[in-house]
């Protein structure tokens, strides 16, 4: 049976016709292309790097940017739509798309040079150039206001000195967007892969992510000529608001997720039969079912409308922090309800549920944990910052 | 070169379909609609000929507002325009085939494309039926094309083997699976089909000569049959696997 997601609440009749064809061709494609493969590369712990082209025809990377800079212009909800359905695949192929959209192109195309942008943006989103985002460091994860991380002025550029870890991509990047301070304020850099003083290597050991590659951004006596600095980048906010980018396809990403985890369960209490019957009639079962299908159709509700105030520019990163906070937990919940309902057979690679669990412990507190988007919302309605 | 591809709305072919309450048609509420997978077929083949060729595909759909969505996903995959031919209501093959050609036989096409049946009707009769409207040649179930010069070489899967036909241009093709690996829409091509013209014509109002008086579920499958035990079991196990239930070859 093919997969058809949860539309309990008839929200597609909310999604205008392009909104529905890029969902709809985005889910062919990880029916067909993803979900085959990503078992193994999990196991593996291997990027599906062949994918890569494919999702670059599919137009996966930046799409929301103007055509001259390779993108598709879709609307914010088509693109949410997008990373749903990349992360009903696997939370490593949305994070992949996340990385070079949100974190690459986004900040090039804000506050890049006319230059930067015509080059790098077409290739960006043509896959030519697989971008990675510096912003985290060992010692500073949600504070990252406080890095050390350091640019020094020298003749036709900077010098760069430091070490980022938890870097997506970082491994196989061609080009760094790395954020440090200069004389104090925080700034962005590009800096290309082979450059003299940079090394990336993986972290190893990862329990989640597995199909994504994560490794460490290390910054000797790095030069990086003018042309590479983002002129227009000043300031802690810039990256911040590259976070909001990433976040908002989050909150739709894990739907995606949960659905997966969703779906499963229905499936298999539909045919695991116990005491001469289908589990899923029993009490306890539909319990579980209905709480997780009820939890989806909210989260959907949640971002379609912050999809349309973001769209129409009335969207506050505070919303963004609420949605990406509360879908997130919902997806990870309905995961490890999936696990129970699945049983011992809940473990096995055989059943979807395992994996997503395990990403999603990572999508819980990347990009803002879960405990510092409850105090960004705190901070909203209370007016009282309790994170400082 | 100046192709047509014939596109049909069908539901999803994996829905569990229902009837409606008094058994005279599918219920289609909550019904998820896709373009029909041969006609994927069809509009990928005309979209590569185009390509290598040069030159322009045109998707026609007949039917009633809703249909329009397949020549949507036609335009998304890369169509350049689309036409279609409109008609509320049941209409019977030969109307639905009589429309189609009213509308293409001004067009000046080169290679018409369908598929070879739609999933849900399975009637695989509207190419042969436009195709004699039209007097053109037509071939079904092609599952590869080699289209030259004013002329083409088809392959067609038979019983037991295959065959290679070649016929004049203008023609109709009806496309099997294996002629190709329909492309995805791209974002892109989604949001660059929101601006190609759609045409609408009106279909003529003809009486359907055939009418569907009653649908009904098919019957229960039997129960699985136990051909013997053992290994003196396997020669007639895997002659039924290969004449009655053909899953293997």
């Amino acid at each position: 049976m093919a997969y058809q997601g949860v539309d309990y609440y008839h929200l597609d009749e909310l999604l205008s016709d392009e909104e529905k064809l890029v969902r709809d061709s985005v889910r062919d494609w990880v029916s067909e292309r993803v979900i085959p493969v990503i078992d193994q590369h999990f196991r593996d712990a291997t990027f599906p790097g062949e994918l890569i082209p494919e999702m670059a025809e599919l137009g996966l990377f930046g799409p929301t940017l103007p055509e001259e800079f390779g993108g598709a212009e879709i609307g914010d909800v088509a693109y949410g739509l997008a990373m749903q359905e990349l992360e009903r695949g696997d939370s490593g192929m949305r994070s992949f798309a996340s990385v070079q959209s949100a974190l690459v192109m986004y900040p090039i195309y804000t506050w890049g040079s006319e230059e930067q942008k015509r080059t790098l943006l077409p290739k960006l989103a043509r896959a030519e150039i697989i971008g990675a985002f510096g912003l985290t460091e060992p010692d500073y994860g949600s504070d990252p206001g406080s890095m050390i991380t350091t640019a020094k002025k020298v003749d036709g550029g900077y010098l760069l000195n430091g070490a980022k870890m938890w870097i997506t991509n970082s491994t196989i990047a061609d080009l760094h967007v790395v954020w440090a301070k200069l004389d104090g304020r925080v700034e962005g850099f590009l800096v290309e892969k082979g450059a003299k003083g940079l090394s990336a290597p993986e972290t190893k050991g990862k329990w989640s992510l597995r199909a994504s590659v994560t490794g460490e951004i290390i910054l000797q006596d790095v030069f990086v000529p003018e042309e590479m600095r983002l002129p227009e980048a000043h300031g802690l906010k810039c990256p911040l608001m590259c976070l909001n980018q990433a976040r908002y396809g989050i909150a739709w990403g894990v739907i995606g997720a949960a659905q997966a985890c969703y779906d499963s369960s229905l499936n298999y209490s539909l045919t695991r039969e116990q005491w001469g019957g289908p589990i899923a009639r029993h009490q306890m079962i539909q319990d579980k079912l209905v709480e997780m299908m009820s939890e989806i159709t909210k989260a959907q509700l949640l971002v379609w409308r912050l999809g349309k105030m973001k769209e129409a520019g009335t969207s506050t990163f505070r919303q963004v922090s609420l949605a990406k906070r509360n879908n997130c937990r919902m997806a990870l919940e309905t995961s490890r309800v999936a696990r129970d309902i699945h049983g011992a057979n809940g473990i096995a690679d055989e059943y979807p549920i395992m994996r997503h669990m395990m990403n999603l412990e990572s999508v819980y507190t990347y990009e803002g944990t879960h405990t510092m988007h409850t105090l960004i919302v705190g901070s909203d309605i209370t007016g009282i910052d309790a994170y400082k | 070169m100046n192709i047509a591809v014939l596109v049909k709305l069908v539901p999803d072919t994996a829905a569990q379909i229902r009837l409606n309450s008094d058994h005279s048609w599918i219920e289609t509420r909550d019904l998820n609609w896709v373009l029909s997978p041969y006609d994927e077929y069809a509009a990928e083949e005309a979209l590569k000929t185009a390509e290598a060729q040069g030159g322009e595909v045109t998707a026609i759909t007949y039917g009633s507002d809703a249909s329009a969505e397949a020549l949507r996903k036609a335009l998304a995959m890369g169509a350049h325009k689309a036409v279609h031919v409109k008609k509320d209501g049941f209409t019977d093959l030969l109307g639905t085939a009589n429309a189609l050609a009213n509308v293409l036989k001004d067009g000046g096409f080169d290679l018409i494309f369908a598929g070879y049946k739609a999933t849900d009707d399975d009637c695989a009769a509207i190419g042969q039926m436009v195709a004699t409207l039209l007097d053109i040649p037509c071939i079904t179930e092609v599952n590869k094309l080699e289209v030259g010069d004013g002329t083409l070489t088809a392959n067609r899967e038979i019983e037991g083997g295959h065959e290679v036909v070649e016929a004049p241009l203008p023609c109709v093709i009806t496309a099997q699976k294996g002629l190709n690996e329909p492309r995805y829409p791209s974002l892109k091509g989604i949001m660059m089909a929101k601006k190609k013209p759609i045409d609408v014509v009106e279909a003529d109002d003809v009486a359907p000569r055939v009418e569907t008086v009653s649908m009904g579920y098919p019957p229960e499958r039997p129960a699985g049959k136990i051909v013997g035990e053992g290994v003196e079991a396997v020669p007639e196990l895997v002659r039924l696997l290969r004449e009655e239930a053909r899953v293997i070859d």
